[in-house]
């Protein structure tokens, strides 16, 4: 899923600066699980607004909402006259939500969050980066490890001369991502994949190549 | 203009060869390098030249290299894959190559983020066994990574790194037969201060008849204090630095001394391991010390390179 990280508070205070009317917009996909853009976290974000702008004296109204998925039009749409309402809307969804929400409404849309990682749970508040949606998945050759984004060099022919008991020349609480493909490569009976040279990768296919479009053709219709 | 270096003439030729390193100047001042060359000129067959080593920046390593030929020493060009893409990566070997450079030497880089510019972007296009590779190609069969031709291919030695102190130790004779796999002529390894694992793992590489199909070069790091032992042991990743040592180099009387002994004494030791074909000798800013070295070790005077032969005409071992 998509990880995300509140944004300092001061800095979204800074941000909903000058308006009067927010609207504090959630989604419940995957920053809701992540614990950082959900309905709950709208409604600490809006308290918080609320606070600061009593202590300041200041006049500012502050409406919540979440959506099942900020990222489809169906459910933006669904927030219009609570939109239209509002100065600006400030999303606790990931980037995709707060440029939907901003594709669909001519107000300004002010992200309270920073979208950080695709990644998946470790353990209650400890998440890590897993995919970096490079556009050409090896998963198959490195025992389901993904060397680009769990290799702190996006080394295809890894580890380099910094993996030390496990751990990355980088931060010795992360683990190397070619120690962990070498572990799963040799639980998995598949060492042969480690002799051979992986070839220099095709990043024209990540985002090096340019904002990436998918068009499907059985399904898209000009 | 002969194209092969001096330092695979000797290694062709059987010779135990000596390489020293330097780190490019802080700064734009060529007399910089002219002043570091006095401690390596006639002590060495070849001199490494860092590419912004420990992510921290330098002069070019390429810059700097052609500084060294002009001053009739021969450079090992060190390249990172961290901070050049695949474009500029080959047209830095164009270059090294147009102004003398015969040796090249390929690594994948440290990470910025241990460097003085935490906050660059990386690059890391390829890895080194694809620069390797890629340059093999370069060479041997006057290709572009593209595949487009080139008009006149450059003429280099080829090196890689290998570290017998990361892990996973196993693998990383498979990474080094990876890397010959690629296309490396010669490897120069890691400062060696475990003897016993660099041991462990030459056993390895004999076992696999890697020794036979590349030439190896032993790294070693004199220091000047305990505390450089202590620090390296416990902030750079990929070294094993033995207690005995930095309580050696503790309870010694005369700590510099006791650091030149001390690398003399490694120098021998893998002098004697069969299949290490030379040694590596990284000052790490003492480069005052090259020549003591050298001589204590009983590595001088250093030999010439035979005549270029016809057939010597070809590249690799």
């Amino acid at each position: 899923m998509i990880i995300g990280e509140q944004k300092p508070l001061p800095e979204i205070l800074d941000m909903v600066q000058g308006y009067v009317h927010i609207l504090v917009a959630g989604c419940e996909a995957c920053v809701a699980v992540c614990l950082v853009g959900g309905a709950k976290e709208v409604a600490v974000i809006a308290a918080a607004l609320r606070l600061a702008a009593k202590e300041k004296g200041r006049e500012l109204q502050v409406e919540e909402a979440s959506l099942v998925r900020q990222c489809e039009w169906e459910y933006v749409e669904s927030l219009k006259e609570q939109v239209e309402r509002a100065d600006a809307v400030l999303s606790t969804a990931c980037g995709v939500g707060v440029q939907t929400m901003a594709r669909k409404y001519a107000k300004p849309v002010l992200p309270a969050i920073n979208t950080t990682f695709l990644g998946m749970p470790e353990q209650p508040g400890f998440w890590t980066e897993n995919c970096g949606a490079c556009g050409d998945c090896v998963l198959d050759e490195t025992g389901g490890v993904c060397p680009i984004v769990r290799c702190a060099k996006s080394m295809l022919n890894g580890p380099c001369g910094g993996s030390q008991g496990g751990k990355c020349e980088v931060n010795p609480d992360t683990e190397c991502g070619w120690q962990l493909i070498y572990d799963r490569l040799t639980q998995l009976g598949q060492t042969h994949l480690l002799t051979r040279v992986m070839e220099p990768k095709d990043w024209s296919k990540e985002r090096s190549g340019g904002p990436r479009r998918l068009i499907r053709k059985d399904i898209y219709t000009p | 203009m002969n194209p092969k270096s001096r330092l695979q003439a000797l290694l062709e030729a059987g010779e135990f060869v000596v390489c020293g390193e330097m780190n490019p100047p802080l700064g734009a001042d060529p007399e910089a390098v002219t002043r570091l060359s006095r401690h390596f000129a006639g002590f060495v067959d070849s001199v490494n030249l860092t590419d912004n080593a420990s992510a921290i920046v330098r002069m070019s390593s390429a810059a700097a290299s052609a500084l060294l030929v002009q001053l009739g020493l021969e450079p090992i060009m060190q390249l990172t894959c961290r901070d050049r893409n695949r474009l500029a990566q080959q047209s830095e070997i164009l270059g090294a190559a147009a102004l003398g450079v015969r040796n090249l030497l390929c690594l994948t880089g440290d990470h910025q983020s241990l460097g003085n510019h935490p906050q660059a972007r990386n690059v890391f296009d390829l890895d080194a066994v694809q620069l390797v590779h890629m340059v093999r190609r370069m060479r041997d069969e006057g290709k572009f990574q593209c595949g487009e031709e080139i008009k006149a291919p450059p003429q280099l030695f080829i090196g890689a790194a290998a570290n017998p102190f990361a892990d996973p130790f196993e693998f990383r004779v498979v990474r080094l037969a990876n890397k010959i796999a690629a296309g490396a002529e010669f490897i120069q390894t890691q400062s060696v201060f475990d003897v016993p694992r660099f041991t462990r793992w030459m056993e390895l590489v004999r076992d696999r008849g890697l020794d036979k199909r590349v030439h190896i070069i032993a790294g070693v790091m004199p220091v000047r204090s305990w505390k450089a032992l202590d620090f390296m042991k416990k902030n750079v990743a990929g070294m094993s630095i033995p207690e005995e040592l930095i309580a050696r180099m503790k309870g010694a009387a005369e700590p510099k001394e006791e650091g030149v002994r001390l690398c003399v004494e490694t120098i021998q030791q893998l002098r004697a391991v069969p299949g290490v074909r030379g040694v590596h000798i990284m000052p790490v800013n003492w480069e005052a010390i090259m020549p003591r070295v050298v001589e204590e070790a009983r590595l001088l005077p250093r030999p010439t390179p035979p005549a270029p032969s016809e057939e010597a005409e070809s590249g690799g071992p």
